[in-house]
């Protein structure tokens, strides 16, 4: 995916913080995360081991989030991303940061809109399919009536800011803890 | 340098590379379009290139792609102009304070300035950034690479500043580290911080917030401890060691000032203390636990008289003050958010399906459980446009027999309302007689007949929530108003039944045999009248704490064990217990209520407050983690915090109301207390004022005078009436300028739409001229700067043509 757009928290953040993230990331793979970054080594693990962290396991979005912050799009995280993503997930990410990433997650087909099938594959996602096609379709239509405001049947990022910005529940459920 | 995102992109950074080789070191726009295969996910998109831009300045090359995904038919579903746009891109990165550009501009700078007329583009931002603030680099969206080299740039540029300049800069970093760090520390020293962690992860958010209630009431509470036993208790107990001089409140012999000791002598009985403790008599009656020991008139010190009944006085009032400012000051932003959600519930589908989910849950329970409230929380809502619909295609014979039917359960509701308080005042009167005739006769049935009171009260609390949801079955409201119509009435059920306690022992404490009373109270039974107020309200907080944990112990533990080991059809309908947010609010606010009652008459009430709810949170912690499974009700956060504080203001509003009158209207006890000296407690007040200096006294009176008071509500008025008038005109404009936005969004397609149309012709005619040119591939077109004015460009793709590069 292009246009890559990532936070870290650069040298401010907190060396512990730091080493505590690179504890977990290593327990994922320790045969291959190495423990010595100082001469930058090209190490990304795969998509099947981030999801199974704890953390990420019982959500529903886990795949999006991680391919949403991989380069690559196919969910493949440097220890970089690793970071970026839990920063950006953290109680301290500015909201607007949160919702740029916000909508690469739900943006299933990664056309830079929320179309309807983005939120019917959100949807199905969150509620693992129990509800009736009906009631999918209904519930899609009153979404993108709610927030689209340039009429063209199919959220935008302006759209979908506008929206996220009345939220109020949105920093609070859209953050992880680690 | 580059990215390579693919085996594709690595050709096309190939073929640009010699583009910029041969052209030197000019700012070069170069435009290609290619058709290249990839595939995504398994399956095959068309994807489109259209814009890669080299800004070749210093050896310096920076490649930004976007890739667009297309439909198999080719057509384009998004438009990069819409990308390049001044507002897309300020999006991006705006702030609540500024709008103008940011460092990204920066290098957008490099992308739009061409050496013609973006000129001047190029310059108001440069001037624009300089005048802006500079962001921290951690709060801008950029890849690592940037950032490092934004920083090393900053400090360079920080380099050739002035010194001035420097250690301006140098300080606002320190500044906002220190903030950043003292937040954290501050975050960090919070009470139950880890609990709270805990409880978040296991539920979610809403009943997180119950528990941040419950930690505020703990800090109220011990914040009014502090109050009463800083300006009340303490100077009493200083007075021995800072060598200070006593006037006692003298018994001058009327029949009012008569107190019997009511402590025990002789023999006494085990059992008696635990009477004694449990109903605040006793040797209980004499200690600072109430009123009545603070016989004191004034404190000499060294150099200060200390009015201690004054000090008593006010610092009710403060008290009482200090709550509402905390509580109003705490919901001030949840009122703010409410207010902005509109009436109509204005995106509760987008809110649903956006911020539902709580990223916290790692529990696979909780994750069931939250996406079955989710699933509940959809169906309600379709269901409530169901009955929307439902509602407003009613007839009028329907709507008739609707509202006979609410009139008559409305009125049944009354009923059980006033059957309630009348048994309460019944109960209060027999346990007051019972008690005065002190016949002592089983220690048992002596304890119940002390306690009927709040027996009574917590009966009739437990019945009329189950009556209520009941009743409103029948009454055919909408879904949300009718949790909210039921909790109102279980609201005023509970705060109303204190104060009906209270005033059915006023109306003990003021009827005398003979008609007026002479001390204005009945000082035969209730020498000390404050005092059994004060007994009174002991035993109610004591009652509902050993309530609150019976249920939990005895209810709440054996129903998760029937339940997980019994598995008849009666467990099964009965379910594990849930933990219902309202009513646990409920039961603490009710207890805050008599807290703020009963500091008046027992001034160590709140501490014992501070230690019930410091109690009652592990309880609910540990019962809440073993027991219960989540509400299948949800309950927002965001709005249930408001329903907390608002309650909260309610409970507080029905506290002032006793405590008013029995200041202001009822004759203080002349036996016991700081305030033996005047008739009513209140004239503490105008009795200290009149000894103050002239000037000063002259000014409360006007202060207090009607003029004032007249002038001053004519004031607020205007004032509330001017708010008002704003607050509709901003809705107003808001309503406009969203207007707006949806023209301005047609605007802008239709524009994109002509342009596109006239860049095609355009392009069309160039490609042709220029077809011997550029010879790369048939299928791309190289467009230079110098035909474009801003380097705004877009290039249409041609279905046909797929080539593979």
């Amino acid at each position: 995916m292009g246009n890559k757009q990532t936070i870290f928290t650069d040298e401010q953040l907190d060396a512990y913080q730091v080493r505590l993230l690179h504890g977990r990331y290593h327990e994922l793979a320790p045969h291959l995360v190495p423990m010595d970054y100082t001469n930058d080594p090209d190490c990304k693990l795969p998509l099947a081991l981030i999801v199974n962290m704890p953390e990420l396991k019982e959500n529903p979005f886990r795949n999006r989030i991680v391919e949403a912050f991989s380069e690559d799009g196919a969910g493949n995280l440097s220890f970089n991303e690793f970071v970026d993503m839990f920063s950006v997930l953290s109680e301290m990410a500015p909201r607007e940061l949160k919702a740029i990433y916000a909508f690469k997650i739900y943006d299933f087909n990664v056309d830079n809109y929320l179309c309807k099938e983005d939120l019917e594959k959100t949807l199905n996602k969150l509620t693992k399919e129990e509800l009736t096609p009906e009631e999918v379709e209904l519930v899609c239509e009153k979404t993108i009536e709610e927030a689209d405001l340039d009429g063209d049947n199919k959220l935008s990022f302006t759209d979908f800011e506008n929206m996220i910005s009345r939220a109020p529940d949105f920093l609070s459920t859209f953050h992880i803890r680690i | 340098m580059f990215s390579s995102l693919s085996r594709n992109s690595v050709n096309i950074c190939r073929c640009s590379e010699s583009f910029i080789e041969s052209s030197g070191e000019r700012l070069l726009h170069l435009t290609l379009s290619l058709n290249c295969n990839l595939t995504v996910n398994g399956t095959h998109e068309y994807c489109i290139i259209r814009n890669i831009i080299h800004c070749v300045r210093s050896n310096h090359i920076h490649l930004y792609f976007q890739v667009f995904y297309t439909d198999c038919s080719g057509k384009v579903t998004s438009n990069p102009l819409l990308d390049q746009l001044p507002s897309y891109q300020s999006l991006l990165y705006r702030r609540k304070s500024s709008a103008a550009g940011t460092k990204r501009r920066n290098s957008s700078r490099m992308r739009l300035g061409s050496s013609g007329s973006g000129k001047w583009a190029s310059s108001t931002i440069s001037r624009q950034e300089e005048k802006m603030a500079q962001r921290p680099i951690r709060e801008l969206a950029k890849t690592m690479a940037e950032k490092r080299r934004d920083k090393t740039q900053r400090l360079e540029e920080a380099c050739d500043l002035s010194s001035w300049r420097q250690w301006r800069q140098s300080t606002h970093m320190y500044l906002r580290k220190l903030k950043v760090e003292s937040q954290e520390l501050l975050l960090s020293l919070q009470l139950w911080r880890g609990d709270i962690h805990l409880i978040e992860g296991m539920f979610g958010t809403g009943i997180l917030s119950y528990f941040f209630f419950l930690r505020f009431l703990v800090m109220l509470n011990l914040i009014i401890f502090l109050l009463m036993f800083g300006f009340v208790m303490l100077p009493i107990i200083i007075v021995p060691y800072v060598s200070g001089n006593t006037t006692y409140n003298l018994n001058n012999g009327s029949p009012c000032s008569v107190y019997p000791s009511s402590a025990r002598r002789g023999l006494v009985i085990f059992h008696e203390y635990i009477t004694d403790l449990l109903s605040g008599g006793g040797f209980l009656e004499q200690t600072y636990l109430f009123y009545g020991y603070y016989k004191v008139d004034k404190i000499q010190f060294a150099h200060i008289t200390y009015n201690l009944p004054l000090a008593y006085l006010l610092t009710t009032l403060a008290y009482l003050l200090l709550s509402l400012i905390w509580i109003v000051k705490r919901s001030a932003t949840g009122f703010k958010r409410n207010l902005v959600q509109d009436e109509d519930r204005f995106q509760s589908f987008c809110n649903k399906i956006f911020a539902g989910w709580d990223f916290c849950i790692t529990n696979e329970n909780a994750a069931r459980l939250k996406r079955n409230s989710l699933l509940y929380e959809l169906r309600t809502d379709l269901e409530e446009e169901r009955i929307k619909q439902k509602i407003a295609d009613r007839t009028r014979k329907e709507r008739c027999r609707i509202y006979l039917i609410r009139l008559i359960l409305n009125l049944f509701v009354v009923g059980v309302l006033a059957g309630c308080f009348y048994s309460i005042y019944k109960a209060t009167i027999f346990s007051q007689d019972a008690q005065m005739n002190n016949v002592k006769e089983n220690f048992v049935l002596d304890l119940i007949i002390e306690y009927l009171p709040s027996i009574v009260i917590t009966l009739a609390n437990f019945i009329t929530p189950l009556l209520f949801s009941i009743i409103i079955n029948y009454e055919d409201y909408s879904p949300a108003f009718e949790i909210r119509f039921t909790l109102m009435r279980c609201v005023f059920m509970r705060l109303t039944s204190i104060v009906i306690l209270l005033f059915s022992l006023w109306s003990q404490i003021t009827k005398c045999e003979v008609d007026p009373c002479v001390c204005g109270y009945n000082h035969l039974l209730y020498s000390c009248w404050e005092t059994r107020i004060g007994q009174e309200m002991y035993k109610l907080t004591i009652f509902d704490s050993i309530i609150i944990a019976a249920v939990t112990i005895f209810v709440e533990f054996p129903r998760k064990l029937l339940v997980k080991y019994c598995e008849c059809g009666l467990t099964k309908w009965w379910g594990q217990q849930e933990f219902a947010i309202p009513q646990n609010v409920l039961e603490i606010v009710y207890g805050q209520t008599i807290c703020w009652i009963g500091t008046f008459y027992c001034p160590l009430l709140p501490a014992i407050c501070t230690i019930k709810y410091f109690v009652i949170f592990y309880i609910k912690k540990v019962s809440l983690i073993n027991n219960c499974r989540p509400a299948t009700r949800p309950f927002r956060a965001s709005s249930s915090n408001f329903f907390f504080l608002g309650v909260l203001l309610i409970g507080l509003a029905l506290a002032c109301l006793p405590v008013a009158v029995s200041v202001a209207q009822m004759n203080s006890s002349q036996a016991c207390g700081p305030f033996v000296n005047y008739t009513k407690s209140w004239e503490v007040l105008p009795t200290t004022v009149s000894q103050l200096p002239s000037g000063v006294q002259t000014l409360l009176i006007a202060l207090s005078s009607e003029a004032f008071a007249v002038s001053f509500f004519v004031f607020t008025c205007l004032a509330m009436f001017y708010v008002i008038a704003l607050a509709g005109a901003h809705k107003k404009v808001i309503n406009q300028l969203r207007e707006q936005l949806v023209m301005e969004g047609r605007d802008k397609h239709f524009l994109i739409q002509k342009l596109c149309q006239a860049q095609s012709l355009s392009a069309n005619k160039s490609s042709v001229s220029k077809s011997h040119s550029s010879r790369m591939s048939p299928s791309y077109h190289t467009s230079f700067s110098s035909n474009f004015n801003e380097g705004l460009f877009l290039a249409h793709p041609h279905p046909s043509s797929s080539t593979h590069v």
